[in-house]
């Protein structure tokens, strides 16, 4: 059923654009996720009572009504938990249940056990909370002013940019908000916690770091790492969101696994989980720069401030990126960056696809924009202007050389195919004649560098065995969110064994069978992992080869593999033949294969060194129509050109490209995160949460993979990472609306993000 | 005949029996829970996502054909389902062959997590069913309450457009078995103290809401669902609107529509745009296609939310609605018919039975206005509607109405007074716009603030001229398509 893999020729899996290896599951709803495995006859269902303020002392919790509602077994508070009472993956400031003090309106405050969900939601409401407020900071700037941060700020400077910018012929300064984006997958975080045998437990878990929830639960729950098993064989989505945030869930469902010895499952609603879990850091951003007459960039100054909620999080690593990445593609000889990490009352915000990344190029790109608006010149000319350069003018403000530069290349093909500059000519001559219906239009370019800025974390692990009759089964540290992982792994151990993908099984995430996994995230899935698994798979291979030769007599030279067959010599042998032969000769037919990252070393006090393997590219070209009565917009044409190397899987990638730019204009348009004045998140659901529609997708789309470009590092088939930087694409569709904005009263609108109709208006209307 | 107290549907081609409903069971609950049938997902449980999406069908009233139509499950009463077939995202495919929509789905690589997809299938499904070939246009509209996260939409709506070239399943002859389950009896179910009902008549109808005059009327059900699965409210006794086919009638007479209170919205939309073109796009951005298909004109105007999206256009156009108690009905202009946040002018009892829109002059311009974040599936933060008839350049008769910017929709006085008797220009229409500042003082919330509301709603008013003076000029909504 389904789908048939169209591969060229058998044994050349990778590079074919093959379906996700679930995608026959997907549309018969046979695809089983956390929340659809079978269920335990004993299985209890945890609802969470959560903190109603944003900040107050805790005085007392009375669960008297919540433990004598209907359905209800037991509750679990601060001082049930045996072990440690956090999840916090870096800074131990996360406590699962709160204790003492309450600091963001929907903080766990106590978990309810009961026979049904329904049972369990409806008990939680019971709680009686004596809790007297605290005053609570709520905004940035507040906590900027009252020097609330999770973590001590951070400043890089390189270079003089105070002399630069007292000497440049011109300057710009702004002030811009930048708001913050909901994960919004469509699963909603799950675990289920199964007590076995001898303190034992099985946690299936939604998340991106099983080794991470395995660590925790075993410290919550006093038990050791051996003593727990993590399981994940895919996930609705994650995006980020599953990074940190899913060990909350996975505790408190083992704490109350270990509270009643019956297994547990924690499933949240959607508008828990919103209040409940931490999202996309927003940002304010200050800069001042300094520039010539032609647009260089000679000085800048950047003054970052962002909201990381009530805990650090993943925070000093988000907020890192961001100070690495507001270079973007272009070279910042002098430069400083602050970066303020603010304590709120508000959840703690977390990893979000791109990690701080697409709030540094922001910050780079409306400087750019700035600077053509102030010298009336196309956007365009000051980004190229700017571009780092091959030989000289390419050192990262973290003293990495940028050796693989193809923003220049990939300019200049996409200028050509989406036709810019005579659609910019002509965009203008239609705006010159209509007052009310206003188009724009702007193209950006992406730099991402890849790996993860923490070098230890850079690490995979990868455990392959193959079975009598041929097959194999896969497993690595990997989780699947949908991002295609599993498949692209698949096709790389295919190749390597050269039979098909069929006779591969993908086994679930599992902590039992590649231990300390790191989370899949930072863009380095397919890297890691499909470098390991290759390592796995070459080992079994190896041996089969030796064995081969030793059989037949022959040299190890003269053993091939091809096409589901093994020739040896003059003889051909099938694949399984091959295998049955070496197992009755007791060859090992299973293998581990483990993948550091080479090259990367960085040292985090100075911000200096190679955090990065190699770095990914692309660019986008938006074209918009605005109202400037209503602020309503629509986007009318997309040309895309990505980087992603020697491609894997063109048809996943292609994917990744396209939702991660639709998922960058949401973040950036409709996507608004808004707080009422006592600090309870007002838009939780998706009725007053706006991702993108269907029909928000631009009726001319064109998307294409730069071609002929292998990664110039060895990485897995030269290919290149793509979970994370097609985000960033959609930085044009908001400055395609800034352009559209621009008049002659007004050639510097101030634009905030998110650009909905309402913060258009506020721009047109110049009312702030 | 299944008994007064059992529900019976079809579900994969077998008749389900269920003696003891819970009323307020949801279709989602049922099929996860209790038949663990898992293929529907819960993305939200509030009819947004489109996770849960499932498809009904049902009788035409002529008893010979069928209809289909996309609906969300997670907010649908089981109960509802008496004497309609179920059909899920795990009906589609045999095992050994994919329906089209599924095929296309999978070839066009239309899913990433998969998680989304069900729902998407079987709003894909109901496209297939109902509009071969269709435009883009129809498939966003279609597909515009499902989410997805992760492909950016682009393969989905390729897959829509493509499924209809793949080889079409032996078409199902779903009548006879629906005709096997149809009843002449009403529902009546009790469980556990709590009571629902599900007359066939419009005089059934209003002797049970006589007699629990604190019952719940359930119409679609796309609040009284959340009611249940957001604010676990116990309803005693639901009225179920939507086996009153009297209820559902829709017909025009010589000077009005006349539009029964348990027609869908997709039912009643087609004749109001008929009628009243300016209504077209305010209509296509109300809800989504499963909440239309569920959700009534009656509930709309009857639950009253400020920020209801039917009434403002109703409004102008000097809608009345004919109200029921008992054998008693009397008739409320809707101008009239709201008194406060949620109040209105409904007794004990009473329900809105009819609503009665005026067929258009011809020399009037009419208009609807929605101001949100999102085009699809979004509430309105700002609702808007005009009727405006010159006589020359001088304004005869203006009504203007608005939702979100008040405890109920209502008419604006001061700018209609500004307006009226008044030359339609510019500095008329600058007037109004004073005037609507005293009209409304709106409040901020996660839709917008109170400052841009107003200035929103005033620039909707500038635009509304501006449309009259250049016919030409589209809203971006509708541009280049």
């Amino acid at each position: 059923m389904g789908a048939k893999a169209n591969v060229t020729s058998p044994g050349a899996a990778v590079g074919a654009s093959l379906p996700h290896d679930s995608a026959h599951l997907h549309v018969t709803g046979q695809a089983a996720y956390t929340d659809d495995l079978p269920e335990p006859r004993d299985l209890l269902h945890v609802a969470v009572g959560m903190s109603p303020l944003a900040h107050g002392e805790l005085r007392s919790t009375d669960l008297s009504k919540v433990r004598s509602a209907a359905g209800v077994v037991d509750v679990c508070l601060a001082a049930d938990i045996p072990g440690e009472n956090n999840f916090g993956p870096i800074v131990h400031d996360d406590p699962i249940f709160a204790v003492d003090t309450v600091e963001f309106a929907g903080q766990p405050v106590f978990a309810v056990i009961a026979t049904t969900v329904d049972a369990a939601r409806k008990a939680a409401r019971f709680a009686q909370l004596d809790i007297a407020a605290r005053p609570a900071i709520l905004e940035i700037e507040a906590a900027v002013e009252a020097g609330s941060f999770v973590l001590p700020s951070e400043t890089l400077v390189r270079g003089d940019p105070d002399t630069a910018l007292q000497g440049a012929p011109h300057r710009a300064q702004r002030k811009v908000s930048l708001g913050g984006q909901d994960q919004f997958y469509l699963e909603g975080h799950i675990a289920m916690a199964v007590p076995t045998e001898d303190r034992g437990m099985t946690v299936y878990s939604s998340t991106q770091h099983p080794d991470e929830v395995q660590t925790l639960v075993a410290k919550a729950t006093q038990r050791s790492a051996k003593d727990i098993t993590v399981i994940c064989r895919r996930m609705g989505g994650a995006f980020g969101g599953k990074e940190s945030q899913a060990a909350l869930i996975a505790c408190i469902a083992a704490l109350s696994a270990d509270k009643t010895g019956k297994p547990c499952k924690l499933r949240l609603d959607r508008d828990d989980d919103m209040i409940m879990t931490g999202k996309r850091h927003d940002f304010v951003i200050q800069y001042d720069v300094g520039f010539d007459d032609t647009g260089l960039i000679l000085g800048i100054d950047f003054e970052f401030a962002s909201r990381c909620g009530m805990s650090a999080d993943l925070s000093g690593p988000v907020n890192d990126r961001a100070m690495f990445s507001c270079d973007n593609a272009y070279f910042l000889e002098n430069v400083r960056i602050v970066s303020h990490r603010c304590k709120t009352n508000t959840v703690s915000n977390t990893a979000f696809r791109g990690f701080g990344g697409p709030q540094g190029m922001f910050a780079i790109e409306y400087a750019v924009d700035d600077i053509a608006r102030r010298l009336d010149k196309d956007p365009l000319e000051i980004r190229r202007r700017n571009f780092y350069g091959k030989d000289e003018r390419n050192i990262t403000q973290y003293q990495q050389t940028v050796e693989d530069s193809i923003t220049d290349e990939v300019f200049e093909q996409l200028l050509a195919s989406s036709d810019y500059t005579v659609r910019r000519e002509e965009i203008r001559a239609f705006n010159a004649n209509s007052a009310v219906l206003r188009r724009g239009i702007a193209i950006t370019p992406v730099k991402f560098g890849i790996s993860f800025t923490n070098t230890l974390l850079n690490q995979a692990g990868a455990l392959v065995h193959v079975y009598k009759d041929g097959t194999v089964q896969l497993n690595h540290g990997g989780t699947e969110m949908g991002q295609g992982l599993y498949i692209k792994v698949a096709q790389v151990v295919a190749d390597e064994f050269q039979i098909d993908v069929e006779r591969i099984r993908i086994m679930a995430a599992d902590t039992s069978k590649v231990p300390n996994a790191s989370a899949t995230a930072a863009s380095s899935g397919a890297d890691m992992n499909g470098m390991a698994a290759k390592k796995a798979a070459a080992k079994i291979r190896a041996r089969l080869s030796g064995f081969a030769a030793r059989h037949y007599n022959v040299s190890e030279g003269e053993v091939e593999f091809r096409n589901n067959s093994v020739f040896v010599a003059d003889q051909q042998l099938s694949f399984e033949e091959l295998v049955q032969a070496a197992w009755a000769e007791r060859v090992s037919l299973s293998a581990t294969g483990f993948y550091k990252t080479p090259k990367i070393n960085y040292d985090r006090t100075t911000f200096s060194g190679r955090p990065f393997l190699y770095f990914a590219y692309g660019a986008a070209v938006t074209e918009v129509i605005v109202d400037r009565l209503t602020g309503e917009n629509r986007t009318l044409r997309v040309d895309i050109l990505h980087d992603c190397g020697d491609s894997l899987n063109p048809a996943i990638d292609i994917g990744q490209v396209e939702g991660g730019y639709v998922q960058g204009v949401g973040w950036l348009t409709s996507e608004e995160l808004w707080w009422n004045d006592h600090g309870s998140l007002g838009t939780h659901a998706p009725s007053t949460y706006k991702i993108p529609t269907c029909s928000d997708l631009a009726a001319d789309f064109r998307v294409a993979l730069m071609q002929s470009v292998p990664n110039r590092e060895e990485t897995i088939y030269r290919s290149k990472a793509v979970g994370e930087p097609p985000l960033m694409l959609a930085l044009s569709a908001f400055f395609a609306l800034r352009d559209a904005i621009v008049s002659d009263d007004d050639p510097l609108p101030d634009l905030h993000a998110p650009a909905t109709p309402e913060s258009i208006l506020r721009a047109v209307s110049g009312s702030t | 005949m299944s008994g007064k107290t059992s529900i019976r549907f079809i579900l994969d081609g077998n008749v389900v029996e269920i003696t003891d409903v819970d009323p307020t069971r949801t279709v989602l609950q049922f099929l996860r829970e209790d038949l663990r049938r898992k293929g529907s997902k819960e993305g939200c449980a509030e009819g947004d996502c489109g996770a849960c999406t499932v498809v009904i069908a049902e009788l035409r009233r002529d008893g010979e054909t069928t209809e289909t139509k996309a609906i969300n499950s997670c907010i649908q009463f089981l109960a509802t389902l008496d004497g309609k077939e179920l059909i899920t995202v795990e009906s589609l495919s045999d095992g050994k062959k994919l329906h089209p929509a599924q095929q296309a789905m999978v070839e066009q690589h239309g899913s990433q997590c998969g998680f989304c997809t069900p729902g998407f299938v079987m709003s894909l499904y109901a496209l297939y069913e109902e509009t071969p070939d269709p435009t883009r246009r129809q498939i966003d509209d279609a597909l515009s309450g499902n989410l997805c996260r992760c492909t950016g939409y682009r393969p989905i709506i390729e897959a829509a457009s493509r499924m209809h070239a793949l080889q079409a399943p032996a078409a199902k002859d779903r009548a006879a078995a629906l005709r096997s389950i149809q009843r002449q009896d009403s529902l009546a179910i009790e469980h556990n103290g709590r009571r629902f009902f599900a007359p066939r008549s419009m005089d059934e109808f209003a002797k049970l809401y006589c007699r629990y005059q604190d019952a719940t009327v359930l119409a679609g059900g796309t609040d009284v669902g959340l009611w249940v699965t957001k604010q676990h409210r116990e309803l005693n006794t639901v009225i179920y609107t939507g086996q009153v086919v009297d209820m559902q009638d829709v017909s025009t007479s010589a000077s009005h529509l006349e539009l029964g209170a348990a027609a869908t919205l997709t039912d009643v939309a087609p004749l109001l745009i008929e009628h009243y073109p300016g209504f077209e796009e305010m209509l296509r951005r109300f809800a989504s296609p499963p909440i239309r298909n569920a959700g009534t004109l009656g509930g709309n105007i009857a639950n009253g939310s400020p920020i209801g999206d039917s009434m403002a256009a109703l409004m102008v156009v000097d809608t009345s609605l004919v109200l029921r108690c008992g054998e008693v009905e009397r008739e409320v202009s809707l101008s009239d018919f709201y008194h406060d946040y949620m109040v209105n002018d409904l007794r004990a009892g009473e329900f809105v039975a009819r609503v009665r829109v005026p067929l258009p002059r011809s020399d009037q311009q009419v208009l609807s206005q929605k101001w949100s974040k999102r085009f699809d599936q979004d509430i309105s933060a700002v609702c808007t509607a005009y009727r405006l008839q010159l006589e020359g350049n001088m304004v005869k008769s203006i009504r203007l109405a608005y939702g979100g910017l008040a405890a109920t929709v209502q008419r604006a006085p001061r700018a209609e007074a500004a307006l009226l008797e008044q030359p339609w220009s510019e500095a008329t229409v600058e007037a109004a716009c004073e005037a609507l500042a005293e009209d409304f003082k709106p409040i901020g919330d996660m839709r917008a603030s109170a400052e841009i509301r107003m200035l929103a709603c005033q620039n909707l008013l500038r635009r509304f001229y501006a449309q009259t003076q250049d016919s030409e000029l589209q809203t971006v909504y509708s541009y280049g398509r």
